[in-house]
């Protein structure tokens, strides 16, 4: 953070960081306990804005030096290429090693069945790929962007969560976890999944993007592009999905919440055209009755929603 | 701008716990339309009258039922003035070890009593918890007060039940709310049912809870985490030592002491990927360069020479046992890690065990097992740098690790190494010390010396030091055999186990003292500058050396507290004044002269040369 303190150096006495440099100092604590007590770190790198923040905290974790891990991008093949772009320019602007596991590799390998049809999506297939390159890498520690407000499985996941050698999660003998201190003690084979993003919220993340202006891809920002409406979602027109006779392709403005495989990531209705429309945006769902009144017709349908519900109550 | 805070609550459903989270969330709009759909969804399936906010952990209700609820789970919130973390534990005895886990990050407890049932063991159990892992601020959520008619007597009988076991306990911020999770009663907003009630809801509470100054500012800890050495060629001999602020503030151009070694040196220059600081302080992430290439790595501690941590291989640790696998027994092994060094430790005692109802000691336990809470004593390989936990957080916790599977067994709190007994000589006032069949006389004959100690007291920046390097100058100079014990120097050896509590000055002033005799009956003018800021405790040194026949001069350097402030070469008075260094000799220590010194030294006197001058007329001559 450029100013963590909430004075000037010197003057300031009450000595308190923002929540953001907080949790920005918490993640680095976390990179390096990783750089001092792994072998071979790898970072997942996909070019989502979770990923983006926990590289540019690894940046901050080791600078002057270099980041000691490479990244790891698991490539379904379906991508944005504007992400694809993003991707490449940053890992050389940094100087950082990029392994890409190719899932079509292991379709092609027998190792992983594609689904067909209209719906078909390389989501599931991705874990096979992940776990092949943490194999064939001897990887010891795999670094991933999730955050614990995502899902209530999240909620409970361990900062640093063992996987056995099958690269399993076993949730019912989580080892506990206390203060800083990380056990990261394990066999030969089995490796350890590091969340150093686990106390942030999509929030968190946004206000860090803006206040550090980290550059992201553009697809997280408000444009014209053609989409199809399909389970509820809005679906980028791609040439790796085919659109049925009985769906209607339409031009919209959208932005992206999520970054990821481009047969299934839902686009959302949105003229977030800057970082701090996307903030608004994202905060507009879970506002205090103390901001209600910047509430108005701009916000999302679900905050449009939660305020109908406040007659309920 | 924005804060973190961190709280943890413990209860079942049944204390109405997952109702006062699900109505913090709800009121502070922090709940998604879709998770509030199926919540008043089933709400209605079930008949209920209102939305049932339990269910908005329903998550954990399903894994309960799969059995793995026993967990914490973390959940997020903001509000304009600060971001929360809730860690949300189980309140049954048998997930102690989770209540633990959840309240070692956390700033604040919320205890859950029914307003029904009134103080029950659970609540007792939940309190003394937070206390032991240290959480300063308790909030006692009185809930349910629908069902008590909001009985105002109802709710001051259990604040007053309450605040007397508290006593027991070491919490400072104590704050009782009367509420009903259920209606929002007091929990984000007001109630109207009970407007005998004066306080705050609890969310405006929560938000301006003043947690800052739980940290501790006083002492410059700093775990070194990782030794940054870039190998490129833009930063070619950049070697900087990353890691987070454990304690107190760390400035550019501070005196740092590096444990284990000792070596002291400065720090040039603190960086940030963000550009350099001139100071850090918990929980800062930085990397501190020093002017001196000394060596240091990872698991090395940077403090103030002045201001160091308890080095120590015997600890002295109360312990939540974790493992369902074995028992916690007397030498057990263990890898032990605590802040970035780990190590291997046995266990050599088991003190007693707690029974965390009725903080019962059973001081004939034999072992600890799952969720239980116990006092024992650890010996370590390496040596720990450590402060009390009570003082630090950080420096004062540890994790025991199960060197076979390999998973984390015990959550441990450091104690302060017990105060030494009093070591009172236990010979006759006339036995002189032999050393073999050589005695005194002969040996200082031999030597053509007497041996003696020259005590100086007086506050930090007194001038003793100086004084007492001209004086052992003047000694040599005329062949008399003198020895300055620095007591600084001592902290680095002898002392290195002491800290500045008064127990650790007593001992750190006796042992400078058995020193000193020692040096003395060699046949050596020992010179020692030390503030020995205790009357009691200097006197016990000169009982120690009259005892064993031996010269004790005791010489008062009184120079004004506020010559000695102005002085103040090492910044130590300023920063004692700014509240950064606690129990500080003259400032907010006492300091207490001596009644009938050998000597009174005053800066009229003139220059240490000239004070010394007058020290060496008044020492016995050898014959």
């Amino acid at each position: 953070m450029t100013n963590p303190t909430t004075g000037s150096p010197g003057t300031n006495r009450s000595y308190e960081l923002s929540d953001l440099a907080a949790l920005e100092a918490e993640s680095i604590h976390i990179i390096r306990e990783v750089g001092a007590e792994f072998e071979r770190p790898v970072l997942l790198f996909s070019g989502g804005k979770d990923s983006i923040v926990m590289l540019h905290l690894a940046r901050k974790a080791f600078w002057p030096a270099r980041i000691p891990f490479p990244v790891l991008h698991v490539d379904t093949g379906h991508n944005f290429p504007e992400v694809i772009e993003y991707r490449d320019r940053t890992v050389a602007a940094i100087g950082i090693e990029l392994v890409v596991g190719h899932v079509q590799d292991d379709i092609d390998a027998g190792r992983a069945v594609e689904d067909t049809g209209p719906r078909a999506s390389r989501n599931r297939l991705q874990t096979v790929t992940l776990l092949r390159s943490i194999e064939e890498g001897r990887y010891d520690a795999v670094f991933g962007g999730a955050r614990r407000d995502e899902e209530k499985a999240r909620a409970k996941e361990r900062i640093f969560s063992l996987r056995d050698e099958f690269g399993q999660w076993d949730p019912k003998a989580q080892r506990p976890e206390l203060w800083s201190l990380y056990n990261t003690r394990h066999r030969r084979g089995e490796h350890l999944r590091v969340f150093p993003l686990s106390n942030w919220t999509e929030l968190d993340i946004w206000r860090y993007i803006a206040t550090e202006e980290i550059d992201i891809p553009s697809i997280y920002y408000a444009h014209r592009r053609p989409v199809v409406q399909r389970d509820g979602m809005l679906i980028a027109i791609t040439p790796f999905i085919s659109v049925d006779d009985d769906e209607h392709a339409y031009e919209e403005v959208v932005r992206f919440r999520t970054v990821g495989d481009a047969t299934c990531t839902g686009a959302v209705e949105s003229i977030a055209a800057t970082v701090w429309d996307v903030i608004e945006e994202v905060s507009a769902t879970r506002i205090t009755e103390r901001g209600a009144t910047r509430a108005d017709d701009r916000i999302s349908e679900a905050g449009m929603e939660d305020r109908k519900k406040e007659g309920y109550f | 701008m924005s804060e973190l805070l961190r709280f943890a609550t413990a209860g079942s459903v049944d204390d109405g716990k997952s109702t006062l989270i699900g109505r913090l969330l709800y009121d502070s709009k922090s709940i998604f339309e879709d998770q509030l759909e199926s919540v008043e969804r089933v709400s209605r399936e079930r008949g209920e009258d209102y939305t049932n906010l339990a269910l908005l952990t329903d998550g954990l209700r399903a894994e309960r039922e799969q059995g793995i609820t026993i967990d914490v789970a973390y959940r997020y919130f903001a509000t304009p003035k600060r971001k929360f973390i809730i860690a949300d534990t189980p309140g049954h005895v048998q997930y102690t070890r989770n209540m633990v886990t959840g309240a070692s990050t956390a700033d604040v407890a919320l205890i859950l009593v029914d307003a029904r049932h009134g103080l029950l063991e659970q609540s007792r159990r939940h309190a003394f918890l937070s206390s032991l892992l240290g959480i300063r601020h308790l909030v006692v959520c009185v809930n349910k007060m629908d069902l008590v008619e909001w009985s105002q007597p109802r709710f001051e009988e259990i604040s007053r039940e309450f605040r007397d076991f508290a006593t027991r306990l070491d919490v400072h911020d104590l704050t009782f709310v009367p509420m009903s999770a259920l209606l929002g009663d007091n929990v984000v907003n007001a109630s109207e049912h009970m407007p005998w009630y004066t306080g705050r809801p609890l969310l405006a509470l929560l938000e301006d809870v003043h947690i800052a100054s739980d940290r501790n500012l006083v002492d410059p800890r700093f775990p070194v985490q990782y030794v940054i050495r870039p190998m490129q060629h833009d930063h070619h001999d950049y070697r900087g030592f990353a890691g987070t602020v454990a304690g107190g503030v760390f400035r550019v151009g501070d005196e740092v002491q590096v444990l284990p070694s000792g070596v002291t040196t400065t720090i040039s220059g603190i960086d940030t990927y963000d550009g350099p600081v001139e100071e850090a302080f918990p929980p800062m992430a930085v990397t501190i360069r020093l002017a001196d290439q000394v060596d240091v790595s990872r698991g090395d501690l940077l403090c103030r020479p002045h201001n160091a941590p308890v080095v120590a291989q015997e600890l002295d640790a109360t312990v939540c046992w974790m493992s369902e696998r074995s028992p916690l027994v007397p030498g057990g092994r263990y890898v032990l890690k605590h802040t970035t060094r780990t190590t291997r430790a046995m266990v050599v005692d088991l003190q007693y065990r707690l029974d965390i109802n009725t903080l019962h000691r059973d001081e004939q336990a034999e072992q600890l097992t799952l969720n239980e809470i116990g006092r024992i004593r650890l010996r370590t390989q390496q040596p720990l740098f450590f402060d009390e936990y009570r003082r630090n957080r950080t420096t004062g916790s540890f994790i025991l690790i199960d060197e076979v599977t390999s998973t984390t067994v015990a959550a441990g709190m450091l104690r302060e190494a017990q105060a030494k007994p009093t070591i009172t000589p236990a010979s006759s006032p006339n036995v002189v010390w032999q050393t073999g069949t050589v005695g005194r006389e002969r040996r200082w004959e031999a030597l053509g010396t007497a041996g003696m100690t020259v005590w100086l007291t007086g506050l930090s920046a007194s001038g003793k030091t100086a004084v007492a390097g001209e004086l052992e100058r003047l000694l040599l100079d005329e062949s008399r055999n003198a020895f300055l014990l620095d007591a600084e120097l001592l902290r680095f050896g002898i002392n290195a186990d002491l800290g500045f509590s008064n127990a650790d000055r007593s001992e750190n002033t006796r042992r400078i003292g058995e020193v000193a005799k020692l040096f003395a009956e060699a046949g050596t003018v020992a010179i020692v500058p030390v503030i020995s800021p205790y009357a009691v405790d200097r006197a016990r040194v000169r009982r120690l050396h009259e005892e064993a026949g031996l010269a004790f001069v005791e010489v008062f350097v009184d120079t004004p507290l506020e010559e000695c402030e102005r002085r103040d070469p090492k910044g130590l008075y300023r920063r004692a004044r700014a509240g950064e260094i606690a129990g500080f000799t003259g400032v907010d220590d006492p300091y207490e002269p001596p009644t009938s010194p050998e000597l009174v030294l005053r800066p009229t006197n003139g220059t240490p040369m000239q004070q010394a001058r007058l020290i060496l007329d008044r020492l016995p001559r050898p014959e």
